[in-house]
């Protein structure tokens, strides 16, 4: 207990030599392993966050609803910035995420993607913006993560069809994030349960890597953690580290 | 770089009469009898315009009258009346202008003009702006060639004596080989000159093109060679675009021709300033502005910004147009420049009340869902609305991204992908009929063990759709399983027909999404 208020003071002041703010407003995921882990219990609102699937489609379909279900409880509409229609809306209503509050914006190449996200991260009110991309520079990602501080608007870089052993290029988002489809619990009836995802915090600022296995959202975008967690080794090694 | 799309329309004069009188033929089995339209010509008359069935029979404009009958006998014969052709002709150029590009003019006496350089974006890509523009001038009635090309010359050129049934896209920078082909007529040239030029052997463009000026030109005057160079983009052929009137413009000339984007930027701000003042007037918006800049040289450019919602503030509009100013290739100044208003509404009794009612309905969208519209086009930016329907694939609708929101959801109760493929493409399935879900699939060359899955979940073609026509089809039943892997992976997978009956489908599987 002791090391861990050491711990936190350490971190306030390291990010006050950073000059990022420490009170910054965050939205918790309301997955207590998640969100201690993360920098003021929660995703940091008005920063950069990036998204990634996997070349494999389920994984991206999870990564689409892992974003849906956050921006699913945050305020205001939402722009989502497509490369091409394949974002089936109906999808993100069963996550929480009703349809009236997202406006799509299909802009076509990464190139343009990227402009649409800046010029919607100029506009505060808004709940977030997601931007769907293959690659990207580590300049562009720094004058989005400074639209959204200035802006105070959430963007999420979402990274489609990443193949994970690509070490990604410098960022300047806060966070970085990997979802995968995870095999769910045989419910003993020919009937699916709700899915699970492997969710790998890559990379925050002022904190370390994690993994975890989560249930998928549900009808208010809600994660939950996985009742089998503690016969996971990613759990294990997790309970490690907080011990 | 310009492009400039040419509108032939080969039976104007009696296409319109036809429109007028607007006689169907009764059952389509009764032949409609050929139709002329005949002028007076020093005591006697003599034929304008033909119709296709007349041209058909061999009656061409210039012949008399009293032979054209001889031909054939039913002929209907009209007064021709070339005014109210001209005036037709500029409605249908307003109509254009109002869809398609802020710069169409009339071609006197059958076609028109639209430079839609820059315009193409609004409806994607330049051949679907085209297809779009023939297909709405064949369904009113009118026979239609259309071409477009880098020059008007060019493009003037193809449409009239290429007949290929459908707009012909000249690439960028193929104008020169285009124009190489055609005869010497299609220069738009005087009778006189292209028969004095038959006679020396001149039958395309492309033996004018590799001969000395000098000579001809010396034979047969400057227009000669002004037609090629307008052709061939060396002079430029400005289109004069027309407008309706009592539209909000304004206007500025420059004594000195301006020449940078900050330059412009202020005269947009000015403009916009004019234009708002005549719409608090009148008490409506601007829907949709153009701004022409003409050049010293004679070019004229323009750029046209549309809005969601009605708008007359000046800060907004300049806004928009700015965003633009890049577009514009000042070359060696510009001396006049003209903002107009092409689509005015009133303004809603919402966009009127204050600050208050705004505050209510949280961020004003409208400035950056313009700004987004004006980058990609109007139809890139949607919301996604249910509208029903039996198949997945067309259970959304795009609704415009700031229409009322309706608030109409989907049937929460049913599995969907949150990524769905354009089109289902096939996979080879090992799965026990009829109504066993898939054991293992291949998909782009991938293996996928299935370890556990929902369904089926049967959807039936929608019979009420073209007329009961996809009632009689076979692939009328989808049974849906929803699949999840081995590695935990979900997907969405069909098959054609109920699994028993093979007339309902030839039992081919296919993947048309994934689920988180």
């Amino acid at each position: 207990m002791h090391h861990a208020t050491v711990l936190a003071e350490l971190r306030a002041r390291i990010a006050e030599v950073e000059g990022s703010p420490t009170h910054r407003a965050t939205m918790p995921f309301g997955v207590d392993a998640l969100d201690r882990k993360l920098p003021g219990g929660g995703l940091a609102t008005g920063a950069l966050h990036e998204v990634a699937g996997s070349p494999e489609l389920a994984d991206d379909a999870s990564a689409t609803i892992f974003l849906a279900g956050i921006l699913a409880r945050m305020e205001g509409p939402v722009f989502w910035c497509l490369r091409w229609r394949d974002l089936f809306a109906p999808a993100l209503h069963l996550a929480g995420l009703h349809p009236d509050r997202v406006i799509h914006v299909e802009a076509g190449s990464d190139a343009n993607v990227l402009l649409a996200m800046e010029e919607c991260l100029r506009h505060p009110g808004l709940a977030g913006v997601v931007g769907e991309i293959t690659k990207y520079t580590t300049t562009a990602s720094k004058r989005l993560q400074l639209a959204a501080e200035t802006s105070g608007v959430t963007a999420f870089v979402f990274r489609r069809a990443s193949k994970p052993e690509v070490v990604a290029d410098g960022t300047a988002a806060v966070t970085r994030w990997r979802v995968a489809a995870a095999p769910s619990v045989p419910l003993g009836i020919p009937s699916l349960g709700r899915p699970r995802w492997e969710v790998a915090l890559e990379r925050v600022r002022g904190g370390n890597p994690r993994r975890w296995i989560v249930e998928g959202c549900d009808a208010q975008g809600r994660i939950g953690l996985s009742t089998a967690l503690v016969d996971r080794p990613a759990a294990a090694e997790d309970r490690q580290a907080a011990a | 770089m310009r492009r400039v799309v040419s509108v032939y329309l080969p039976h104007w004069s009696t296409d319109r009469l036809r429109r007028k009188t607007a006689k169907p033929p009764p059952d389509g089995h009764t032949a409609i009898p050929p139709l002329i339209t005949a002028i007076p010509d020093h005591g006697r008359r003599i034929v304008a315009a033909v119709d296709a069935g007349a041209r058909a029979l061999g009656i061409t404009p210039g012949m008399t009258v009293t032979k054209a009958r001889s031909f054939a006998h039913g002929l209907d014969v009209i007064d021709a009346d070339p005014e109210a052709d001209s005036a037709g002709l500029r409605r249908l150029a307003l109509w254009a202008g109002q869809r398609y590009s802020p710069v169409v003019a009339p071609d006197l006496p059958d076609g028109l003009w639209l430079d839609i350089t820059g315009c193409a974006s609004l409806f994607d890509t330049e051949r679907a702006l085209v297809k779009d523009l023939h297909r709405r001038i064949a369904a009113f009635g009118l026979s239609v060639q259309i071409a477009v090309a880098d020059t008007a010359g060019c493009a003037h050129a193809v449409a009239r004596h290429v007949p290929a049934g459908r707009p012909v896209t000249i690439e960028p920078g193929d104008h020169r080989n285009a124009l190489g082909l055609l005869p010497i007529v299609a220069l738009r040239l005087e009778s006189g000159i292209v028969e004095g030029l038959r006679k020396l052997g001149f039958e395309r463009i492309e033996q004018l093109i590799g001969t000395p000026r000098g000579p001809l030109a010396k034979r047969f005057g400057r227009t000669l060679h002004r037609r090629l160079d307008q052709a061939l983009g060396h002079v430029p052929e400005p289109i004069e675009p027309v407008f309706p009137e009592a539209l909000p413009r304004a206007r500025r000339g420059f004594m000195e021709p301006l020449l940078t984007a900050e330059a412009f930027g202020q005269v947009i701000a000015d403009l916009a300033a004019d234009i708002s003042e005549q719409l608090i007037k009148t008490a409506s918006g601007a829907r949709r502005l153009d701004c022409h800049f003409h050049r010293v040289d004679g070019h004229s450019q323009a750029i046209r910004v549309g809005t969601a919602t009605p708008s007359r503030d000046s800060r907004h509009l300049a806004k928009l147009l700015a965003a633009k100013i890049e577009t514009i290739d000042p070359g060696l100044g510009i001396e006049v420049m003209t903002l107009i208003a092409s689509l005015v509404e009133p303004l809603g009794p919402g966009q009127r009340e204050g600050l208050e009612s705004m505050v209510r309905r949280g961020p004003d969208l409208s400035a950056l869902v313009d700004a987004l519209a004006n980058r990609f086009g109007q139809r890139r930016l949607y919301r996604s609305t249910p509208h029903p329907s039996a198949m997945p694939e067309r259970s959304l609708w795009s609704a415009s991204p700031l229409s009322n929101a309706e608030g109409a959801v989907w049937n929460a109760d049913l599995p969907r992908p949150s990524r769905m493929l354009s089109s289902p493409e096939p996979v080879d399935v090992t799965a026990m009929l009829p109504d066993h879900p898939p054991a293992m699939f291949v998909w782009r060359r991938k293996r996928y063990r299935v370890a556990q899955a929902d369904g089926p979940e049967r959807l039936h073609g929608e019979w009420w759709r073209d007329g009961g026509v996809e009632a009689d089809r076979p692939y009328t039943i989808r049974d849906y399983f929803q699949v999840e892997t081995t590695e935990g992976g979900r997907y969405w997978l069909f098959r054609l027909g109920d699994g028993e009956n093979p007339a309902t489908g030839p039992m081919r599987w296919f993947i048309h999404g994934a689920f988180a």
